[in-house]
């Protein structure tokens, strides 16, 4: 091929390069058909990228001291060195907000917008998780109506109040995701609507819940026997914004706005690998494929490999700066191999990939960025030659036993054994307690149970006690919080404590 | 459809608010952290910000967490003489899982506080909190005798290096004006009529035409005697006289530098002295400093001297504080400056001396100032200077204030002590 002028030569980006650059990446990530929202470029400062690590990344969120504090640790961390700012924040919004750091060079905006602006912007649209839970094109507006909403209940209530109640809130945050109703997306101003109408509606079923006039006996003990809630509920912030007897309703409102933040970044936290493989794949497929045209120099390309190899860099496990599995080197291998699978495969890749083996890359790669989550993904495409090449190997931990046991290698007794491992790693069900709304105690003290159901004999952590303070505040009401094992109740804590039960479980966490 | 929007100018203290609420909630630890800061470190470091620090389990965000324990399968990687059934000893509780150290150390012990940074206004804020400047107010609302000149409108009459002379001028003009109306309103008459005879057909009336040229000569001379300018006109400036609150305050030092004054003891002295400095820094926008020294005789100072040069000799603190009362009386009118005494010694003082120095702190110097604040730095029992002293302070107790130091931990509570915000 003719060589073409390049777009660039020096370091220094002008905003014609970067829209040059953004328009030469476009054309040829379209050439590969990836399908991206139309994307929003910011460019922003140094001390505007802190701000934005401070709010979660969100160009808007309500103020609140935990996010003073993000900034203020993040702040001291950039001055004294110990931490470089990343090179972007991206935003699953549509258009896709990506933000762009004035000290990057010519080459890091070019990698970044590639990174960002095609990649992540694409797995947004296209992995289905997104496509279920989060809708791109009102989360701003959504943002804004919280922002104000909270905003507005300081002024009313007290910048403490709603403090309180936002840190309990927050220490819920995880427990407040449904992982199989999809919510129906709404515009602000339909959500303003809707919230006004809420407000009357919640009060009066609550009335209705905790209504003590007998209605007659025989119903009575009906309820005597039944449950409630009738199955056990896994979004306890739902649960308290709909059940919960003692909170007004700004404060349901409130419990509802975190919860539906929660909701919206429960995709991001379980496709972390591929989403960060995808984009890594994309911004080496798309500027190489820049470089073959010659529209880039040998110079940007040597930059843009010397930091996409920091990026992948994976520490091996007794490295001083060993911090886990980086997700940026599994994904991004593990992208690579589907692609090596498809078009080159050897005799061990037909016999583990029958299907893939031979395929259209580019199709087989979307349908994997489509349809699959961290865990599946694993389980379905990590391949022996990955497991070899970063040299996995599991560990098992049994409390039972006085050592530490290699379960498994990278060799061939080891493959399936290490794969499901490092899936089961990703399965945020296993991460976290699995805890869950119990029962209630309607007739009488109005009590709470919550139960966790251990996962392979875990048992809860130190936090628990702090925890049920929270989950306290919220009820307004005794809260007890029973550790299932086998079928039986393990241990139990109880807010506010039980003396005696108290030191049992102390002791067993000790 | 891409757009590339520039938002570098946009604000970059969208974190503000929430740095507030955090600072807000962490008042307590904060207030704490800076008194530390202010007793551990050599007070003249207190110019720049801080470095607060606090216990990070004080600002958790809990969750709900496994505990250790169960059955753990974890996956590492670069994996280099390990085989399957390798069995590996347990590392000690709280140095991670598995094999790997790293996360240990990464959430070890470097995270048990959380540092982060105020700045030199916050620090003093903090540090200030709550302590006020004695009779302040009551100063500035009652005796303030400082005038300052203040343009307040013209007036008509004045001194000529007052006159306005736009003002002057405009009204020159406004009064000419109105004088010759009626004479321009004929002339202007005259000259149309004059203008119609001249473009007229019709044979001019060579008469009336020489009489309207006439009129209208004899007119225009009449206008040109109205005078140019009238002693009417001239408009001056006026000022008047506006009192203004204050702002100046002087500062005296005055310390002990006999014998029995060691270095340690003038060392806290210092630190008290600059307290009191940092604390006034804050009101008023111009403060001196005078610096008295004194044995058996008093003298005026520059600071290094005042802190560092050896005396030896005697103790008569009267001569410090005739000393004060004289430089008030010449240099700071009580009128003019906001005057504060701090007065730091170990409170040795010869015998016969004491009762003249409390006469001339009520008759010579109390009413004169502000605020005069007496540190004794000892640890022994008081003497005779403490007990005269109290009987100055019986009789002033609004503007008096005495306290005892035993140790450098003891100067910022005995600071705030002194400066507490008093309730009305």
């Amino acid at each position: 091929m003719k060589k073409k002028q390049p777009i660039s030569t020096g370091s220094e980006w002008t905003f014609e390069q970067v829209e040059r650059y953004d328009k030469e990446i476009g054309r040829v990530a379209e050439h590969y058909g990836l399908d991206t929202y139309p994307n929003q470029i910011e460019i922003i400062s140094s001390e505007q990228m802190m701000d934005a690590y401070a709010s979660t990344g969100m160009p808007l969120m309500y103020s609140h001291w935990t996010f003073g504090k993000h900034f203020l640790h993040t702040l001291q961390n950039y001055r004294r060195g110990h931490m470089g700012l990343a090179y972007e924040i991206v935003i699953n919004s549509s258009p896709c907000i990506a933000y762009l750091m004035e000290e990057n060079t010519m080459t890091m905006q070019a990698l970044v917008i590639a990174h960002a602006c095609y990649g992540h912007n694409s797995f947004f649209k296209g992995n289905y998780l997104f496509k279920t839970w989060t809708d791109a094109t009102s989360i701003v507006d959504y943002l804004l109506f919280a922002k104000n909403y909270i905003a507005q209940c300081e002024e009313k209530y007290g910048i403490d109040a709603v403090e309180d109640l936002l840190d309990s809130c927050h220490a819920l945050m995880n427990y407040g995701v449904n992982r199989y109703k999809r919510p129906a997306p709404i515009s602000t101003e339909e959500e303003k609507a809707r919230q006004i109408e809420r407000e009357e509606y919640r009060q009066r079923q609550i009335n209705e819940l905790w209504n003590t006039i007998p209605k007659n006996l025989d119903k009575d003990k009906d309820i005597e026997e039944k449950k409630f809630p009738e199955d056990p509920e896994e979004n306890i912030l739902y649960f308290f914004e709909k059940n919960a007897p003692l909170l007004e309703t700004w404060q349901r409102e409130m419990i509802r706005i975190v919860r539906k933040i929660a909701q919206y970044f429960y995709p991001q936290r379980q496709t972390q690998v591929m989403n960060e493989g995808w984009a890594c794949f994309w911004h080496y497929t798309l500027l190489n494929h820049l470089y073959d045209e010659g529209l880039v120099t040998d110079g940007f390309i040597m930059e843009m490999l010397h930091s996409h190899s920091n990026v992948v860099f994976q520490p091996a496990f007794d490295d001083p700066r060993y911090s886990g599995i980086n997700p940026y080197t599994l994904g991004f291998n593990m992208m690579m191999d589907i692609k090596r699978i498809c078009v080159d495969p050897t005799e061990e890749d037909k016999r583990w990939f029958p299907d893939i083996a031979g395929s259209s890359w580019l199709e087989t790669l979307k349908f994997a960025m489509e349809n699959f989550k961290d865990e599946s993904f694993i389980l379905q495409f990590l391949s022996p030659k990955i497991m070899r090449d970063l040299k996995l190997f599991s560990i098992t931990d049994d409390e039972n036993l006085p050592y530490l046991e290699v379960s498994a290698i990278h060799d061939d007794e080891g493959y399936r054994l290490v794969r499901e491992a490092l899936a089961s790693q990703y399965n945020i069900g296993n991460r976290e307690p699995n805890i869950q709304v119990y029962n209630v105690n309607v007739r009488g003290d109005r009590s709470l149970t919550l139960r966790h159901y251990q996962h392979d004999h875990r048992p809860l952590g130190k936090t628990t006690a702090e925890m049920l303070k929270h989950v306290h505040n919220l009820w307004g009401f005794d809260v007890h919080l029973e550790s299932i094992r086998d079928d039986k109740v393990h241990s139990s804590f109880h807010c506010p404590p039980k003396e005696a039960e108290e030191e049992r479980s102390l002791i067993e966490l000790t | 459809m891409t757009h590339i929007i520039d938002r570098r100018l946009n604000g970059k203290n969208k974190s503000t608010v929430n740095r507030q609420r955090f600072l807000r909630r962490y008042k307590k630890h904060i207030k704490r952290a800076v008194a530390d800061a202010v007793n551990k470190r050599s007070i003249t470091d207190i110019e720049s910000g801080s470095q607060i620090t606090i216990p990070n389990k004080d600002l958790s965000e809990p969750n709900f967490q496994h505990g250790r324990g169960g059955f753990n399968n974890i996956v590492h990687p670069g994996n280099k003489e390990f085989i399957r059934g390798d069995k590996i000893r347990r590392p000690e509780a709280g140095a991670g899982q598995g094999p790997g150290s790293g996360k240990a150390s990464n959430q070890g012990e470097g995270m048990d506080e959380f540092t982060f940074q105020i700045n030199h206004e916050e620090f003093l804020e903090y540090m200030f909190e709550d302590l006020e400047l004695p009779n302040l107010v009551k100063k500035q609302l009652k005796e303030t005798i400082a005038y300052k000149f203040r343009l307040a409108g013209f007036s008509s009459k004045g001194t000529p290096e007052k006159l306005n002379i736009i003002r002057s001028l405009r009204s020159a003009h406004a009064r000419r004006i109105a004088l010759s109306g009626s004479e321009r309103r004929e002339i202007r008459q005259l000259k149309r009529e004059l203008r119609e005879m001249e473009v007229s057909p019709e044979e001019a009336d060579q008469e009336r035409v020489e009489f309207l040229r006439d009129r209208i000569k004899e007119l225009n001379a009449k206008l040109k005697r109205l005078p140019f300018i009238d002693e009417f006109d001239l408009k001056y400036n006026n000022f008047i006289k506006t009192p203004v609150p204050s702002t100046k305050a002087v500062m005296f030092c005055v310390m002990d530098v006999s014998g029995s004054m060691t270095q340690e003891i003038k060392d806290i002295a210092k630190r008290f002295f600059i307290l009191l400095y940092l604390f006034l820094c804050r009101t008023y926008k111009e403060i001196e400093v005078v610096f008295i020294r004194h044995h058996t005789s008093a003298k005026e100072v520059d600071e290094n001297d005042f802190f560092y040069s050896r005396e030896t000799g005697g103790t008569i603190v009267s001569s410090a504080l005739e000393l004060s009362r004289d430089i008030i009386r010449e240099r700071y009118s009580p009128a003019q400056w906001n005057i504060y005494i701090a007065q730091a010694s170990d409170g040795d003082n010869w015998e016969g001396d004491s009762s003249i120095c409390s006469n001339i702190l009520v008759n010579g110097i109390m009413p004169l100032v502000q605020y005069f604040a007496y540190v004794e730095i000892t640890d022994r029992h008081h003497q005779n200077l403490w007990r005269e002293y109290e009987a100055v302070y019986e009789a002033f107790h609004e503007t008096f204030a005495m306290q005892q130091i035993k140790t450098v931990s003891d100067i910022y509570p005995v600071f705030r002590r002194l400066f507490e915000r008093k309730e009305a």
